[in-house]
Formats: C-alpha cells, structure tokens, sequence
C-alpha cells in the first residue's frame, strides 16, 4: 500500500504502444545525433528520457511529434507511422499529442488565455466554451487568476505552468514535456514536477519526460499523486510508481531502457556515474 | 580549395532558391485550403497598408515635387516647360510610384516581417504552433504575402497621385507654371499601357516583400544576432529583387505594348 491509503495505479497492460521508434537515426549537417534508437511508450505509461545536455534528447522528442523527420527508421504514434506521414496530416495528428518547451514557448503577442485556448480558438468553439475551457486548465496549474495577462507579466515558473495548462487542456492522450523544470529554483521546479506528476495519476495520460535534473526524475519515480490532500507524497520505502520507467542516451545511442530499480542497480560505468 | 567553395557556395544557393520557392508556393496553395485566417489578413493589412500610409504619402509627394523641379530645368532649355506634368505623371506611374513605394515598404514591412518571424523561431513559438497543429505557412505566412500584394496595390495608386500632386504643387507654387495646362498634360499623356505597367509592377513587388520577408523570417538561426542578420538580409534582397524584377516586367511590357 502506498502512504496515506492511496495505492499507485497498477501497472499499464500490453496493448499497442501510444509511441514506438524502430532503429531511429537522424542527424545535421553531417554530424549524427541519434543513432538506432528503439523503444516503447505503452498507454498510461511515463517514460523519463535522461542524458547529458546536448545528447539529443529535444531532437528525440520532435521526432516524436513530427515537428524533426528521421533520417532512417520507423516511428509509430497511436499505431500510425509518421516518418512518412504528410505535413498536412501530421497537423491532425498533432491535435492529440500536448507539447510542454523547455522555455514554454508561449505566443508573447497574446494573453494566457489566448495562449492556453490556442487551439480551442484555431477549432472556433464558441467564446464561452473556450474561456471555461482554459479555467479549466488554468485552474489545474493554480494559475487561473492569470486569464488576462500576457507571458511577460508572469514568473518563470509560471509561464512553465501556463504551458502546461495549453497542453493539456485538449485532454490529449500523449504529453511530451521538454526540460520543464530547466533553470527554475528548487522551490518552482518541485512545483513543476507535482503537475506533471497530477497529470500522470489523476488523467494517466501517457508522457515523455524529457530532464537532465536527476533529482526531479527520482521525484517522478517515487511519489504519487494523492488527490485528497491535492499534493504528492512519498510511496512507501524500496517502492516505486510501475507506470514510470527511464530511458538514457549517451553519446547518440539509447544506453539504458528499463525500470527505476533496473536503473538504480545498473552495472554500466557511465550509468552509475550519472546517476552517482 | 577555392573550387570546394565555389561549389558549396552554389549548392548553398541553390538550396535557398529552392527552400524560397517551397515556402512561397506552399503558402500560396494554402490560399484554397481551409481554414482561410481572414481576419489575420485584415490585421496584416491595416499593419502593412495603414501604417505605411504616412511614409508613402511623404515619399510620394516630395519625389513629384523634386520631379517637377529638377525636370523643369532641363525642359526650359528647350523651352518646353509646358511638359512637366506629362513627365512627371509619365515616371511617377510607371517607374518611380512602384519601385519607391516597393522600396519604402520593403524597408518597413519586409524587415518587421523578418525579425518578428525571427524572434518566433529563436522562442520556439514556430515549433510550439507547428506541435499545437497549425500550419505556420497558412496562418503566418499567407497572410502576410495576400495582405501586402493587396495593399501595396493600393499604396502605389496613393503614392503615384500624391507625388503628381506634388509636382504639381512645385510647378504651380516655386516654379510659376499654370496648374490646369500641368495636369492637363499630365492626364493626356497618360495612356492604357502605361497605367497596366504601373499598376502590375506593385503586385510582383509585393509578393516579393512578404515572401522575402518570412522567408528570412522562417528561417532565421543563431538567437537574436540571427534574427538582426535575417532582418538585414531581408531588406536587402527584397530590394535588389524589386530593382531586377522592374527592369524584367518594364522590358517585358515595351516588348509587348511598344512604350
């Protein structure tokens, strides 16, 4: 049993995975940056993707919603391949996937209601349903007081919130999140976390969680969601969340694929010194 | 080793030509694709058009009146001062009203539409459009290119009567002429072929505005320093491309109209 007599949620059954990669390569200018990468994200699954900066974990994630094409392999989202899928296409297919930037990426010309209602707006649902919509959302990251500002009105931290709140408020069934906690206090970046970690337990919607910050993936792995006292807690001592896994790049290859346990006890060199 | 520059310079430029015409046909046959962002037309418009009604007004009056002037002088050597209006109305509408205008716009416009589509790619704000399943091409693009062709139409008629205005202010006002014998040559000299080549050029040169401006824009590199080199290189082109292109459709119209 997990503390406070809320139970993780059990671990997903094999279905057909919401993202897969089949020997995925791509590089620039010459210069390869992801080589044979394979892998899985089953449904209600969150997958967090470590590695050094710079070792293409961003890249990794464009490939992921077509917004990079590879260079040679197959990828797979919600059973459809979109290495060779049209641009046009592609947009459609993109109405189902959320997509937090490392720096939010917020639209600086338009308030955060505009922002998060983005693509309420660009489906033309009427006025109403898109301001109740996006209170919605905003209300999930506890910002809902912020509707009519613009981004630069807003914290760091919070402007990470509101692009959560834009990714999720089309209840999308995969979320990739880009570094969302990148040069944020501690104090913020737990924050962050917690809504990410909300979303995993309260929606299950499956996600790919991109950080270099250790301590932030080792939060994700062990804590849950308790949505009674609307905060994370700790699972109980040598327990960890089954829905969350990790996968680790170094050096362009996918190095590591595997459970928390799994990574924790690893053998490879490079791993235990990451993770050290 | 200079032949491995040569040629990867040219593969460089070949590239470009290729991206420029992907993108501008791409944002072209968004044009009949739904959804159709007409509101984001009306507000490219107002910003393109409306806002740079006061450079061309200016522009447009004070080169009629330097027109005026300085042709004056040359015409009274053959006695033939009595020509002003026609000269002056002769290469506002089919040289200097187009290409001016174009210039004053490009400068303006193509190099706004540059950093602001810069500054949106250097934020991730193109990536964070694309991941939320709207195509930049169509809402960004599109209208930016339907706006100004549409605008600059109508910026050139402005700017074409304003400067004939001018001159006339000039003949009338410093240089002593009779105001209804200036725009009585000026209205009769004027024939159809003249006023299609004025009126054809800023269609041409608004494409090449806005085209050139978001092609910059779209692909802009390297943080703030690019998007400062993507606004340069937009004005930059856009204007050699506005000379080049009036050189070819004036060419093309004497062949096909004989003046």
């Amino acid at each position: 049993m997990a503390a406070n007599g809320a139970s993780p949620p059990p671990a997903p059954a094999a279905s057909q995975p919401i993202v897969a990669f089949e020997d995925v390569s791509i590089g620039f200018e010459r210069k390869s940056v992801l080589e044979n990468i394979s892998f899985r994200v089953r449904p209600g699954e969150m997958r967090i993707l470590l590695g050094p900066a710079g070792v293409g974990k961003s890249v990794l994630l464009k490939l992921v919603n077509g917004l990079l094409r590879p260079d040679s392999g197959r990828i797979f989202v919600f059973g459809k391949e979109i290495s060779t899928m049209r641009e046009q296409d592609l947009f459609e297919l993109r109405g189902s996937i959320g997509t937090v930037f490392q720096e939010g990426a917020l639209f600086d010309s338009l308030t955060v209601r505009d922002n998060v209602g983005y693509r309420l707006l660009e489906e033309r649902l009427p006025d109403d349903e898109i301001t109740a919509r996006v209170t919605e959302a905003l209300r999930f990251v506890e910002l809902e007081q912020t509707l009519d500002k613009f981004p630069s009105e807003l914290s760091g931290g919070m402007r990470r919130r509101v692009a959560i709140a834009r990714a999720i408020v089309t209840n999308p069934k995969l979320i990739l999140y880009d570094s969302p906690t990148a040069g944020l206090d501690p104090i913020t970046s737990t924050t962050i976390i917690e809504l990410v970690m909300k979303q995993r337990d309260v929606s299950q919607t499956s996600a790919l969680v991109v950080t270099h910050r250790l301590q932030d993936a080792f939060i994700l792995a062990t804590h849950h969601f308790n949505r009674t006292r609307n905060q994370m807690d700790p699972l109980p001592p040598h327990q960890t969340d089954p829905n969350t896994s990790f996968l680790m790049l170094h050096q362009g290859h996918l190095v590591f694929d595997g459970t928390t346990a799994e990574l924790i006890h690893s053998d490879d060199p490079f791993i235990r010194e990451y993770i050290s | 080793m200079a032949l491995e520059t040569i040629d990867a310079a040219a593969k460089r430029g070949a590239l470009a030509v290729q991206e420029y015409a992907a993108l501008s046909g791409r944002a072209l046959g968004n044009l009949f694709r739904r959804p159709f962002y007409r509101d984001d037309i009306f507000l490219q418009a107002d910003i393109i058009g409306v806002g740079s009604l006061p450079i061309v007004i200016l522009t447009g009056f004070f080169l009629g009146g330097v027109l005026a002037l300085q042709s004056s002088s040359t015409l009274m050597q053959f006695g033939a001062t009595a020509f002003t209006g026609e000269l002056v109305a002769y290469s506002m509408i089919k040289e200097i009203g187009p290409v001016v205008t174009a210039l004053m716009v490009s400068g303006r416009n193509a190099s706004g539409m540059a950093s602001e589509l810069g500054s949106m790619i250097v934020t991730e704000q193109i990536d964070a459009m694309r991941a939320l399943g709207t195509d930049p091409l169509k809402k960004l693009v599109m209208p930016r290119i339907v706006a100004t062709v549409i605008m600059l139409f109508f910026l050139v008629i402005l700017s074409d009567a304003v400067g004939i205005l001018g001159g006339g202010f000039v003949s009338v006002f410093m240089l002593g002429q009779d105001g209804s014998q200036y725009f009585h040559t000026a209205w009769q000299s004027l024939q159809g072929p003249d006023i299609v080549q004025g009126l054809v050029k800023p269609l041409f040169f608004g494409f090449i505005i806005a085209s050139i401006g978001c092609f910059y824009g779209m692909k802009t590199r390297g943080g703030t320093q690019g998007v400062g080199r993507s606004t340069t290189q937009a004005v930059v082109v856009s204007s050699i491309l506005i000379i080049v292109c009036d050189f070819m459709i004036s060419r093309f119209m004497i062949g096909i109209f004989g003046r």
